[in-house]
């Protein structure tokens, strides 16, 4: 296991460094300058000189890029050329709140429904309830979600004025967004359940837990429903991938000082510093989800807990 | 009676009948799917959204980018199908000059990636040794980043375009292709028919060619009915965020992202273009699921 | 001796995508007191369906048409879900064929023997009960109960887990046990080991056995009758020296060839040529006639009765009636 882990813990090395330095080279290439062309080229040279060395533009490129690899160890990802003067690790940090809470928020919304869909949907194949979670299945991966998400808007928010329609407040603001960003969670989770399930019903070891004369009810919830649920923590990844990428756009429909907001106006803004950093700390996050949630499941499953002991 | 209690012949090739016809795998999976409403429905629907992406904006009075200013924002009407838009553009013929568009898109990435990825998956898996470990190696390096992030990166330094997001979605989208693809081929590489087939001295390309390919078809196929949905998804979504395709070209997501700005006072202008979408990607999404099952031998009881 | 399970007439179909499988088409047979009986067949003759409808397990597809199912003059056959659920586990227990997959592989193995107990023996404390799987996995032969107690299935070896399995099934002492291909899944000098188990506890616990199986060893190791089983009908029923020694009918003549012997060296195995029939659309006649050396034109048109050779030897098939007499050899 602790083999296992320290493997697992070269390759985040790995794949973040070939995230950073693959963001570091493409931002260099990014046509325009981050600084508002008239006014720099109206600067003098000495002018110009000393806002790039501010940002450490003068150097040579594999000077700035073994400096800005330097920095990231000690946590610094630069200044912001938005935000003056900010550093980027602190713009960031600053966003972490409402992004987090509404993504918590959506996990949660979607692991709730997701659940009691697909494991009434199996235990009723083939009834209506079954066909209902399916097609909230398909919906919930079909839909983009900023269609979602502005539909939600416009109905909730605008004609029935239901909940706010935007701008970071108190809590209920954040009701609207987790929801539209929670469907495809809950599209995923239900959908997976129900496949796992019904394959689980067909085992060998329900029909047994049947012939000792265990009630329906209690060969679901004991038998059935444990060993699919285990299983839905591998699909925790690719659902943390989704809201990651559904934040970009929820969160600048519905105003919200998240980093998917930040990191789309950035790019507006060609603010590569806090793009890079955004992605960093983006493929970071996504890389530890995975390991973690590898780790939980094999702790979880006691099949792969005592493979993964052997191999050690 | 007594007659009845009197020896008869049976023929030999009668006790060997078999009475289900052979039937190839495809066959089988093509009669399955046709049992399949749902992804009959969803077939035919695709078929119909090709066709008026493609024929619509050929027969029709107007241009994707012909403005007139005297009918800016018109509900839908006989003369204008789904209205028009700020630019008093005819939104019929914008909605499928997008959907083509899209198509477009998603089409060309799925083939790029499955170009790639079959390649990678295939030669990964067949040669084995230490080429293949380095190559897992280096896939294993590249699953962990968020593919999004790379395809905006890629967005932003290069010219804004139908080939720039096809670029960008092919470059991160080879990989799963390529991993089904090798474990795949690995799965049957050590199966009895394809040991038998060894044993009995067929060649490798012989093996390839009749036993590995035909296999693997189904895992192909199946894959790009997820992939080509999620291309016309990224593309939509790029331009929803404001970094895909450029006005006056119309993709679904450009036309989303102006009726999003208008929805409070117009919203006609934004629920066709999403219709369309949610079509496309929903009947993609059963197409694939349905040939999933009719094609995939571990679903078949 | 009294009559423990007696099944007369049963007919029991399955609905597929395709049509109405004829699974089970009218058969009759019994169980005495601490007897086992052993239904021998090839696959997809019928035999698994039947006593998964003594158990009333049969899938949701598939459905009791005809027939009753007396465990001690109860039909089962009209029983309710809930008074079944009384009688699984307790009454009738039922172990499968694959004991790698027959256990909740996330559950430990206690837990899995004192579920049956929580289930029908309510007046059982917990201590008593984890007294009980104690003693019932060192009954079955496994050493140092206390430790497998605590583990998951994965970490016993096949025939571990089948003696696992056959501790639950005999967690409530039941009138019944059946059997459906106990070793076929396993190696053959472990299927021994399983076989000699059964038939020790048999006698210490006084149980009844049906066994499911396609192997003459075994039907030979551990059957005092045997019920052979072709094309969804009991073709022959005898004491298993009789079916051994005056076989009656082609069927079976034709399974007791196919057996290799070691006199056999150096020749071709003994097949029956042929499949089985469609039970789609079962043959009118005798299902064995399209494979029968000895069909005769009788054979196509009518269904053979079940005829009475000796004793309790009972047999389907023409060549029993006076007409065929001179056709017998």
């Amino acid at each position: 296991m602790i083999k296992y882990i320290c493997k697992r813990l070269i390759y985040l090395v790995l794949t973040l460094w070939v995230i950073v330095t693959a963001t570091f080279f493409l931002m260099k290439k990014l046509p325009g300058s981050p600084f508002d062309a008239e006014r720099f080229n109206m600067m003098s040279a000495q002018q110009q000189h000393v806002i790039l060395e501010q940002y450490g533009l003068n150097e040579s490129l594999p000077r700035q890029y073994v400096k800005y690899m330097g920095n990231i160890l000690h946590g610094d990802f630069g200044t912001s050329f938005t935000y003056t003067g900010q550093k980027v690790s602190t713009v960031i940090g600053g966003r972490i709140g409402p992004s987090a809470l509404i993504g918590l928020q959506a996990v949660l919304i979607g692991l709730a429904f997701g659940l009691i869909l697909g494991i009434i949907a199996a235990w009723k194949h083939n009834s209506g309830i079954d066909y209902f979670t399916m097609i909230v299945a398909v919906l919930g991966v079909s839909v983009p979600n900023f269609v979602a998400a502005a539909l939600l808007q416009y109905y909730v928010a605008l004609k029935w004025g239901i909940l706010p329609v935007g701008f970071w407040t108190d809590w209920r603001c954040s009701v609207l967004p987790s929801v539209a960003l929670s469907f495809s969670a809950t599209a995923m989770v239900a959908r997976f359940i129900r496949t796992e399930m019904l394959e689980v019903l067909e085992q060998d070891y329900i029909i047994t837990a049947k012939a000792k004369g265990l009630s329906p009810m209690k060969v679901l919830m004991r038998h059935a429903v444990r060993n699919s649920i285990i299983p839905v923590v591998t699909i925790l990844g690719p659902i943390v991938v989704n809201l990651l990428t559904g934040s970009l756009a929820v969160e600048n429909i519905y105003t919200i000082p998240g980093i998917g907001s930040l990191f789309v106006d950035s790019i507006k803004a060609n603010d590569y510093s806090t793009i890079m950093g955004i992605t960093i700390f983006y493929s970071a996050f996504y890389i530890f989800v995975v390991l973690i949630v590898d780790i939980a499941y094999s702790l979880i499953d006691p099949r792969i807990r005592l493979a993964a002991g052997r191999e050690a | 009676m007594d007659e009845l209690f009197v020896r008869v012949h049976v023929d030999e090739s009668e006790k060997e009948h078999i009475a289900h016809p052979n039937l190839t795998a495809f066959q089988e999976g093509w009669l399955r799917l046709k049992k399949n409403k749902a992804a009959v429905a969803s077939l035919f629907t695709l078929i119909a959204i090709g066709l008026l992406a493609l024929l619509a904006p050929v027969f029709s009075a107007y241009s994707y980018k012909e403005t007139n200013y005297d009918i800016i924002y018109q509900v839908p009407s006989i003369t204008h199908l789904f209205g028009t838009d700020q630019f008093g553009r005819d939104l019929w013929v914008r909605t499928w000059m997008g959907t083509r568009i899209s198509l477009l898109i998603a089409f060309v990435a799925a083939f790029l990636d499955l170009t790639v990825g079959v390649v990678y998956g295939a030669v990964s898996a067949l040669i084995g040794g230490k080429v293949d470990a380095v190559m897992q190696r280096f896939i294993e390096i590249l699953v962990g980043i968020p593919h999004l992030i790379i395809v905006i990166l890629l967005m932003m330094i290069m010219p804004a375009g139908i080939w720039t997001i096809v670029v960008a979605l092919s470059i991160t989208g080879w990989v799963n292709m390529a991993r089904l693809v090798r474990a795949e081929i690995l799965k049957l590489k050590n199966q009895e028919f394809v040991l038998a087939a060894r044993v009995l001295g067929t060649s490798t390309s012989m093996i390839i060619w009749k036993h590995l390919i035909p296999n693997t078809v189904g895992v192909i196929v199946i894959n790009a009915m997820f992939t080509i949905p999620s291309a016309i998804f990224t593309e939509a979504f790029l331009s929803f965020i404001g970094i895909g395709m450029q006005e006056p070209k119309a993709s679904l997501g450009v036309l989303i992202n102006n009726g999003y700005q208008v929805l409070r006072n117009f919203p006609h202008v934004l629920i066709f273009p999403a219709i369309v979408i949610v079509l496309i990607m929903v009947c993609f999404s059963i197409l694939g699921d349905g040939l999933r099952d009719a094609l995939d031998p571990r679903m078949r009881k | 001796m009294s009559r423990l399970l007696e099944v007369n007439q049963l007919r029991v179909q399955i609905e597929t995508q395709h049509g109405t499988v004829q699974a089970v088409r009218g058969i009759s047979f019994h169980l005495d007191e601490q007897e086992t009986l052993a239904i021998v067949g090839e696959s997809g003759s019928g035999k698994s369906i039947s006593v998964k409808s003594i158990m009333g397990l049969l899938p949701k597809n598939g459905k009791i048409v005809e027939g009753s199912i007396l465990l001690e003059g109860k039909d089962l056959a009209k029983y309710s879900e809930r008074q079944m659920q009384s009688v699984r586990g307790s009454d009738i227990s039922m172990i499968f064929q694959d004991p790698m997959t027959s256990l909740n592989p996330t559950m430990i193995i206690g837990k899995q023997i004192v579920e049956v107990l929580k289930e029908h023996r309510r007046d059982m404390t917990k201590a008593q009960m984890k007294e009980r799987a104690l003693e019932l996995i060192s009954l079955v032969g496994i050493s140092n109960p206390e430790a497998r107690f605590d583990q998951y299935p994965h970490q016993l070896s096949g025939g571990m887990r089948q003696r696992v399995v056959i501790a639950v099934a005999l967690a409530c002492d039941p009138r019944i046990l059946i059997a459906d291909e106990p070793t076929t899944a396993l190696d053959v000098t472990i299927q021994a080991q399983i076989l000699d188990l059964m038939r020790d506890l048999q006698k210490k616990i006084k149980t009844s056995i049906i066994i499911i199986t396609h192997n003459l060893g075994v039907v030979a190791n551990i059957a005092d009758r045997v019920a052979v089983m072709y094309g969804g009908q009991l073709v022959e029923t005898a004491d298993v020296r009789d079916l051994f020694y005056e076989t009656a009918h082609p069927y079976t003549k034709g399974l007791l060839a196919s057996i290799p012997k070691a006199s056999d060296k150096g020749s071709d195995l003994t097949a029956i040529p042929g499949t089985p029939p469609d039970l789609m659309e079962p043959p009118k006649g005798c299902p064995f006639a399209a494979r029968c050396t000895k069909t005769m034109e009788v054979c196509r048109q009518y269904p053979p009765k079940d005829m009475l050779c000796r004793g309790t030897h009972r047999a389907r098939c023409w060549l029993l009636d006076e007409r065929a007499k001179a056709l017998r050899e």
